[in-house]
């Protein structure tokens, strides 16, 4: 009687320091789920989901406090993948925030900008480059287009643009609608 | 250390040539080459005005060098490239620059770009040239140097900067270079002419090349169907008194002369997904890109003009000529006699892979191997789409061993990560799954459409990871300025605790602002 329950406690605690120790040595480093949801954000840092800018708001979603609609840049596919992600039902994006609109960047009129540096201040990406009394300007590969620049500036020297193309960057179009029945397109590949 | 698959891949690597292998797939197709081989290569007249395109390789465009109303000799540099080292645009001709303007160029989208417009002034006089001296013994670096200023881009149709791709190539270490003259796609025969007139400078393009990527050996593979060519190479090649180039002649069969098709022939070797021929050794190259190469190194003239096949049932006189970049394809099409009158389409590339133009006023580009003109009945009438029966025919002639039928379900779908999965990125748009579909379904259309989306999604997440990288490190810088702010506030408020001189003046003035207010009242 005494043997058994003296040579299982050994076995069990050997195995349970195997175990402990192979936890450690194994051990995966997880992408912890904000920074999951963060990466699925298109980090506009707009903050038209009411939260002052992407890790925030993942940060929101992950505890629970947002649902995940809110994210008009992201659109649709956004939503879909986030849904994905936490399993949850997609949804349509909420009005409230804004809609689904294409890219944009910023651009100055450079014979209005009176160089006043409060766009500078608002820009979330640091994409405006100026200095006080001195002509500002947009770089537009950095510019994410979340529009923050237009409400600060006391001239209305700022307009959204549709974000240009590269000249040699071109995208083939969607081909012409086919015959293909429509259920057949979207079932499940 | 190596493992034994992986030497023993080397070794298969290092025997290209020595066996020919097949490729999975592919279609035996009817040539039409012969047509436009009858007469030798003719040099094209100058147009009027030839429109050079500043967008001639993959990539950005080029930023023109020179300005309006200026004048430029032959082969003078007029448009600069900032990124991947390639040398830029050269005048084709002398003479005026008299605009820049944006013009059809010769692009699937039939759209706009900008070009040099030069107004030649019949004397076609060349910039004093600089060759490399004696070539044989300079250094690799200075060889690149010269293609590079040369603006060589592969002549195959990728456009591709060469002095690119060979410097990265001999970074991986090359030991074999491989000049491709099989020109598998019907109607073109621009580098069958070549190695037919011009072997000599080919041989010479490829010690050049050689020299410049470090190979031990050269192979120049051509078809078996190309006649004269094996003749008139090996011709060149006991002129030359070079060892270790060998020709090896390749089975017809369509698309081996894509560049990953025929290393497979050569080798019996797969490219690996998303690599490149580099990484078995191998350096793949246009025979007509060895041309330009043996010009630019020993001639110092950079590429300023190409052999294009002007062909097709839609042509009175068919035949190559040699065109200056930026001629019309309007002119090349004069010089062949014109038009037959049931002339119906005109596309750029051959029949598989090129695409129709919108308009006969766009200009050659480097790239430009084949005007085809097509006559009314030659031409696949479109058939209406059917649904996908699940024949596998598309999967059985797939060269780069991939599943159409699948990859297209996916594209449809929307099911971007499954079709990235399932190798759409090695897709080569022969356009072999497209000729055998009995559905008529337009496969390569969905797939350059999925492999665009594929791109820009790429991108989109590449400029959201700059944006997050940037917030971050805008909320930190922020955040160190408030700390900072504080602390400087901090300091002043001890600094004035600790000055006792002006704490007794402090004390004073309070002092004296109080009497004042007592005697007032």
């Amino acid at each position: 009687m005494l043997t058994a329950i003296f040579s299982i406690a050994i076995l069990g605690s050997l195995f349970g320091l195997g175990l402990g120790w192979a936890a450690r040595k194994f051990h995966v480093e997880s992408d912890p789920v904000v920074q999951q949801i963060d990466a699925i954000l298109p980090q506009t840092q707009c903050g038209q989901c009411n939260f002052p800018g992407c890790r925030p708001y993942a940060e929101a979603i992950a505890a629970g406090d947002a649902p995940i609609n809110q994210c008009p840049p992201g659109g649709e596919a956004g939503v879909k993948a986030l849904a994905d992600l936490l399993g949850l039902d997609p949804m349509p994006l909420n009005p409230e925030n804004g809609a689904e609109e294409a890219a944009t960047v910023a651009l100055i009129d450079e014979q209005t900008c009176i160089g006043c540096t409060l766009c500078i201040q608002a820009c979330p990406v640091d994409a405006i480059l100026g200095a006080p009394k001195l002509m500002h300007t947009v770089i537009a590969d950095e510019c994410t287009g979340c529009d923050l620049c237009l409400p600060p500036c006391p001239v209305d020297c700022i307009e959204m643009i549709v974000r240009p193309r590269q000249d040699g960057k071109w995208a083939w179009p969607k081909p012409a609608a086919s015959a293909v029945p429509v259920d057949m397109q979207t079932g499940a590949a | 250390m190596m493992s034994w698959r992986q030497r023993s891949k080397a070794e298969r690597a290092r025997q290209a040539g020595e066996r020919l292998h097949r490729f999975h797939g592919g279609l035996r197709l009817q040539h039409y080459k012969k047509i436009s081989c009858e007469v030798p290569v003719q040099r094209a007249a100058l147009p009027p005005r030839l429109f050079v395109p500043l967008l001639q390789h993959t990539g950005r465009a080029a930023e023109a060098t020179v300005s309006e109303g200026q004048h430029v000799l032959k082969g003078e540099q007029i448009g600069c490239f900032k990124q991947l080292g390639s040398g830029g645009v050269h005048a084709p001709t002398s003479g005026t620059v008299s605009a820049i303007v944006r013009h059809p160029i010769s692009h699937p989208a039939g759209e706009d770009g900008r070009c040099i417009v030069i107004r030649p002034d019949g004397l076609d006089q060349w910039l004093e040239p600089e060759p490399v001296k004696d070539w044989q013994s300079a250094d690799p670096e200075t060889l690149l140097q010269c293609i590079r200023h040369s603006g060589i881009v592969g002549l195959g149709g990728a456009m591709f900067p060469t002095a690119y791709k060979v410097q990265a190539a001999s970074e991986r270490g090359i030991h074999t270079l491989v000049l491709n003259g099989s020109e598998c796609e019907p109607y073109i025969s621009c580098d069958e002419m070549l190695m037919r007139e011009q072997p000599d400078s080919i041989v010479l393009g490829a010690r050049i090349l050689q020299k410049a990527v470090g190979a031990e050996r050269t192979l120049i593979a051509i078809e078996d169907q190309m006649g004269a060519v094996h003749q008139a190479l090996q011709g060149a090649v006991d002129r030359s008194g070079a060892a270790h180039i060998s020709i090896v002649k390749v089975t017809t069969i369509y698309p081996e002369g894509g560049e990953k098709q025929l290393i497979q022939v050569l080798t019996g070797l797969e490219v690996p997904s998303g690599g490149r021929p580099a990484d078995l050794g191998l350096l793949c190259q246009n025979v007509a890109t060895a041309t330009a190469v043996a010009r630019a190194v020993t001639e110092g003239k950079p590429l300023v003009e190409r052999i294009v096949t002007v062909t097709g049932s839609g042509v009175r006189s068919p035949r190559n000529l040699l065109a200056a970049i930026g001629t019309p394809v309007s002119n090349l099409v004069d010089q062949c006699g014109g038009y037959q009158p049931g002339a119906a389409r005109l596309v750029l590339g051959g029949p598989m892979m090129g695409y129709p133009l919108a308009s006969d006023s766009n200009p050659v580009t480097k790239a430009a191997n084949c005007i085809l003109v097509l006559n009314e009945d030659e031409i696949r009438q479109p058939q209406a789409e059917m649904p996908c029966i699940r024949c596998g025919e598309c999967a059985r002639v797939c060269p780069a061993l991939l599943l159409p039928q699948q990859l297209d379900r996916f594209i449809r779908a929307q099911k971007w990560e499954e079709a990235r999965s399932g190798g759409l990125k090695d897709c080569i748009e022969c356009g072999c799954c497209d000729f055998v579909c009995p559905s008529h379904i337009p496969l390569v259309e969905w797939f350059r459409f999925g492999k665009s989306t594929l791109q820009e999604l790429a991108s989109g997440k590449q400029r959201a990871n700059v944006a997050r990288e940037r917030f971050e490190a805008r909320a930190e810088r922020l955040e160190k300025n408030k700390l900072l702010r504080k602390q400087r506030i901090a300091e002043k408020k001890k600094a004035l605790r600790a000055d006792t001189g002006k704490q007794e003046k402090i004390a004073e003035a309070i002092e004296r602002v109080r009497k004042r207010r007592e005697n007032s009242e």
